[in-house]
């Protein structure tokens, strides 16, 4: 289990224990985390599962993937640190990972 | 008393997580005729179908069910709804109170009735179980004939040319997904599986299945086309008997108003199995859609917890063929003029579907940009002119009102 901590817009912080193996949006949908929606299941088909990465933890995510890429390009509200959580992978290397969640999911 | 959910697909699965995320602490039961918790049921035909299990199947862990006090039903067939006692009766007679009902109950496949069309060796691709049958059976060098040349049936070709089987794509109608798309993208569909080597064939009706135990032809008229496994993808009925018999209101699904409330007292209906009003489309229809499924079931969720939350989305979709992801929104039946952005050669491109000017329609192939543009610019008048370069963001070309 790996622990990963989600924070609202505005500020609350949920922490939840993530299985390996799965994703940062699995762990999400899991543990009931609000305005992660992820629609598609995980194929990087709708971008209903965007987070900011908290920028000290973005070097270790690393950046998105070109599909992930495409489908993300054009949101206005795209940071630096912007990923589709389907696509982070848990691992034991994202113990304490934290991610933002954007009030435009909301 | 409970919360009662029939149907354990996506639908059910996403209204037990929102009734939670509303604040309900009653007791939810999910009555499922599968052995399986909610699961993914795009990936079926697509990347688990191939084997390439980067997604997980299930929507949500299984202990997500018993820590948020969901009772999940499986392997159990709901037989009758009784609403004016409130009771839904499963197999075996046990009698299930609810306080509220939702009908997730989805749909089932077409099922063909012709000549040994009983015969072994002949598949339909719906559940998880179906799936796992066909992985067993499909093997490099085997011939499959596909019949029905619908998404399912071409996603299925895709997987199953790349793992290295002869396939025959067999459609009834004089193109590959008919029913679904412009001849523009029929054409390119079908361009792509011929050029992958699948053999496709229009027009071409089937009369029937040879065979002693498994089947070993499909017979269409006087040709006989060598098979060793078939895979029938030729529609899906909606499952509203339980409904009907119930006296719920039915018609060409169970009739749902933008609530997601049936005819019923405290029953609702989301997902495949409804037929609901689109205010953005105008119009009434029944969606055959994952992301349509799990909006319904947020809405359903809202309601039944006494707040008024109304269901309007664009209807979207997507098909992975080949590693090409074609994502569409809205309806191309519903435009009167079309563009084509991009390089259909390069298998980079999307084709807009305009009415009276405003978008209404968008089938992106690798144009995922095009595809997130068009489901915020739904309904918006746009400019012709510069619309069929690629390189202009079609946020830019939307006309002021």
């Amino acid at each position: 289990m790996t622990k990963i901590t989600f924070v609202k817009h505005d500020d609350e912080e949920i922490v939840v224990d993530a299985e390996n193996g799965t994703s940062v949006m699995n762990a999400a949908v899991d543990n009931l985390v609000p305005g992660i929606d992820a629609d598609c299941g995980g194929e990087c088909a709708c971008a209903t599962c965007h987070v900011y990465i908290d920028e000290a933890w973005f070097p270790k995510v690393g950046n998105t993937n070109d599909a992930e890429e495409a489908i993300m390009s054009l949101n206005p509200d795209r940071q630096e640190t912007s990923r589709l959580c389907c696509q982070i992978p848990v691992t034991d290397e994202m113990e304490g990972l934290k991610v933002r969640l954007p009030e435009f999911q909301f | 008393m409970a919360i009662v959910i029939i149907g354990a697909g996506q639908a059910a699965g996403q209204a037990a997580a929102s009734l939670r995320q509303e604040g309900s602490d009653e007791e939810i039961i999910i009555i499922g005729d599968e052995s399986h918790i909610p699961y993914s049921r795009p990936l079926l035909s697509k990347e688990y179908l191939a084997g390439h299990e980067s997604a997980r199947l299930y929507l949500r862990a299984e202990k997500f069910y018993t820590e948020k006090n969901v009772t999940m039903r499986t392997s159990t067939r709901a037989e009758k709804i009784d609403t004016a006692a409130k009771t839904v009766t499963v197999e075996g007679g046990e009698v299930i109170e609810y306080s509220k009902l939702l009908i997730a109950t989805g749909s089932r496949a077409r099922i063909l009735n012709i000549k040994g069309s009983d015969l072994g060796g002949i598949y339909y691709l719906r559940t998880l179980d179906d799936v796992n049958r066909i992985k067993t059976a499909m093997a490099s060098g085997k011939n499959l004939v596909i019949v029905g040349g619908g998404y399912i049936g071409l996603e299925v070709a895709a997987v199953a040319k790349e793992s290295g089987m002869n396939v025959t794509v067999l459609e009834a109608a004089d193109r590959i997904l008919q029913r679904v798309t412009t001849p523009e993208m029929s054409a390119y569909y079908d361009e792509l599986h011929t050029s992958k080597g699948v053999n496709v064939l229009t027009d071409t009706g089937v009369s029937g299945f040879d065979g002693e135990d498994s089947v070993t032809h499909v017979c269409c008229g006087d040709e006989r086309i060598e098979a060793d496994m078939v895979i029938v993808g030729i529609g899906i009925i909606a499952n509203t008997e339980l409904a009907s018999e119930a006296g719920i209101e039915c018609d060409n699904g169970i009739v749902v108003d933008e609530r997601c409330r049936t005819s019923a007292e405290d029953v609702y209906a989301a997902g495949d199995c409804a037929n609901h009003p689109n205010p953005i489309l105008g119009r009434r229809l029944r969606l055959e859609s994952v992301p349509n499924a799990a909006d319904q079931a947020r809405v359903v969720a809202a309601n039944m917890m006494g707040k008024d939350k109304t269901y309007a989305a664009v209807p979207w979709f997507w098909s992975d063929q080949y590693g090409l992801k074609l994502q569409m929104v809205g309806f191309s039946a519903d435009g009167d003029t079309q563009v084509v952005r991009g390089d259909k050669s390069a298998n980079k491109f999307s084709v807009l579907y305009l009415k009276d000017g405003a978008l209404v329609a968008v089938d992106a192939v690798n144009c995922p940009g095009d595809f997130m543009a068009a489901k915020q610019l739904y309904g918006k008048k746009l400019n012709l002119d510069g619309l069929s370069d690629a390189d202009t963001p079609l946020k830019d070309l939307v006309l002021s009102e």
